[in-house]
């Protein structure tokens, strides 16, 4: 478990997005819902996926849900386990599962969301990352 | 309007290099295309439309058509990854019905393997896509997204490792034939289960190859097939789409072949258990099993029993497929596999497929492929063909 973390590269922020990793700096995990038709959607998005309605709006996830699926990857310079996880509030998202056991995390493990720093290419404010752990 | 009938491949031609040191991915294309002009007993100066897809260099099919020397009436780069080449046989059809081209050249060629490319790498598809920034800083290389698809599709369904074994089992009894195959050792399910695990649940020998080289396809109007000497391989129907994510309603057990196979079909008139012959692109061992459920082999789910015990072995199974190796022990000239599933289709419905793998009058084939990540977004295109 102590075993080293893979490093994250900072995300590529755009003006659609920069909402939701100013709120990742506070600990807020946002996801996009639309006021049209009142889904929630998965990545964010100024246009809705579903009804492509441009009126979406930011709101806050409980940050709980469900891994979906999950890979350990083996070869790499330090293992780490890529995951979609289907969140309590809807959407399933793809994300890493740390802090757990990569020999035993499997499909239908309850999780929570946590943060990690970003590798920032210099800038002093890369914002953290959604990934998640064991519930 | 359909394109059934409206065309026929003339010229099929696989590069024989797998590692392409001294050459440049240009002069692969050119090598490429000479051959399969050469195939269908045509130069250069019959092709008025051209095909390629982002393994060309440069923008678009610009610098290729000028670095050729071709003058054009048609063109198009639709690029939807690894199986853009099929989805080209399908746009030059279309664009042969429409009177745009008589003589359409599709090539593809590139160098990974010499540019020592992994994928086991997370790979950047685009700085600027949409999705970059929620999913590349994770680590998603190739392996592991498809590796998801796996694990899923073994725990909705109760797919094995063994079951995925046997579709590299059957690729590696067709390479030992093939002179040009990287991969020509027979291996048993248990090799394949032995071999190291990569992303699980995937191993070594679930993953395709990296090799350098390229291939090149040329799509004729009928009255010019008729002029030549090659057999006539009929473009009969196609199909093709696009999945992704669906906001978030992620359904990793199907894939666009849901669309592009049974489109390709009702044009093609054709069913499913009519096929002889199937190249089936096999990025990876779980590619094939999804890829059979979704155009129709079999029912969803049972694509790990429909491939066990040697059912995709030619004179074995009940389909033969990937005659040349597949992607998993020839071929996956720039990390793209479409159009080598072309060319074996064509060698099948030609009879000049290796004796030992040839499927006896093989009059009706397909062709079948995703691109992108079947872990992610991806585009399908298929194709059936008939040996007029």
């Amino acid at each position: 478990m102590a075993a080293k973390e893979r490093a994250i590269p900072a995300p590529g922020v755009n003006p659609e997005t920069a909402p939701f990793w100013e709120a990742a700096k506070q600990g807020k995990f946002l996801i996009k819902k639309c006021t049209a038709c009142n889904k929630v959607h998965w990545y964010p998005r100024a246009c809705c996926p579903f009804c492509m309605s441009a009126t979406t709006e930011w709101v806050e996830s409980r940050g709980t849900g469900k891994i979906y699926s999950v890979s350990v990857m083996k070869r790499a310079p330090e293992v780490y386990a890529i995951a979609y996880v289907t969140l309590d509030d809807g959407p399933t998202m793809m994300t890493n599962i740390v802090e757990c056991d990569f020999d035993k995390v499997a499909i239908g493990d309850k999780v929570q969301i946590t943060w990690r720093p970003t590798q920032g290419d210099g800038k002093e404010d890369a914002p953290p990352y959604p990934v998640f752990k064991p519930a | 309007m359909s394109i059934k009938g409206k065309a026929y491949i003339a010229g099929a031609y696989e590069h024989p290099t797998r590692l392409a040191k001294d050459k440049s991915v240009a002069q692969l294309h050119a090598e490429a295309a000479l051959g399969a002009l050469a195939d269908a007993g045509l130069t250069k100066d019959d092709v008025d439309g051209y095909f390629c897809a982002g393994d060309a260099p440069g923008l678009g099919p610009i610098a290729m058509v000028d670095y050729m020397g071709l003058t054009l009436k048609h063109y198009d780069s639709t690029d939807v990854g690894g199986c853009s080449y099929i989805a080209h046989v399908a746009h030059a059809a279309e664009a042969i019905a429409m009177g745009k081209c008589k003589v359409a050249l599709i090539t593809l060629a590139g160098r990974p393997r010499s540019e020592g490319h992994s994928g086991a790498t997370p790979r950047m598809r685009g700085a600027d896509a949409p999705d970059t920034q929620w999913e590349f800083p994770l680590g998603v290389a190739t392996v592991n997204a498809y590796a998801m698809v796996a694990a899923r599709h073994m725990y909705q369904f109760g797919t094995t490792a063994e079951q995925l074994a046997w579709v590299k089992v059957a690729a590696s009894h067709h390479a030992q034939y093939n002179e040009h195959a990287m991969l020509r050792d027979v291996v048993t399910v248990e090799q394949v289960l032995a071999s190291p695990l990569i992303a699980t649940p995937l191993h070594r020998l679930d993953c395709c190859v990296v090799s350098d080289g390229g291939g090149a396809l040329v799509v004729v109007a009928p009255e010019i097939a008729r002029s030549l000497k090659r057999p006539l391989v009929k473009v009969l129907g196609a199909g093709e789409s696009i999945k992704g994510q669906m906001g978030g309603n992620v359904d990793l057990t199907y894939s666009a072949g849901v669309r592009s196979g049974p489109a390709a079909f009702a044009e093609a008139g054709v069913k499913p258990s009519d096929i002889k012959y199937a190249s089936i692109y096999d990025s990876f061992t779980i590619t094939v099993v999804v890829q059979l459920e979704d155009i129709g082999f079999c029912e969803k789910g049972q694509g790990g029993k429909f491939v066990a015990d040697g059912n995709l072995i030619s004179g074995v199974g009940k389909l033969p497929w990937n005659t040349d190796g597949g992607g998993l022990c020839n071929n996956h000239p720039a990390n793209r596999g479409g159009i080598t599933k072309v060319i074996e289709a064509v060698r099948q419905l030609r009879g000049e497929a290796h004796p030992k793998v040839q499927v006896p009058n093989c009059n009706l084939a397909l062709a079948h492929g995703t691109g992108g990540l079947l872990g992610s977004r991806h585009g399908a295109a298929t194709l059936i063909m008939e040996r007029e």
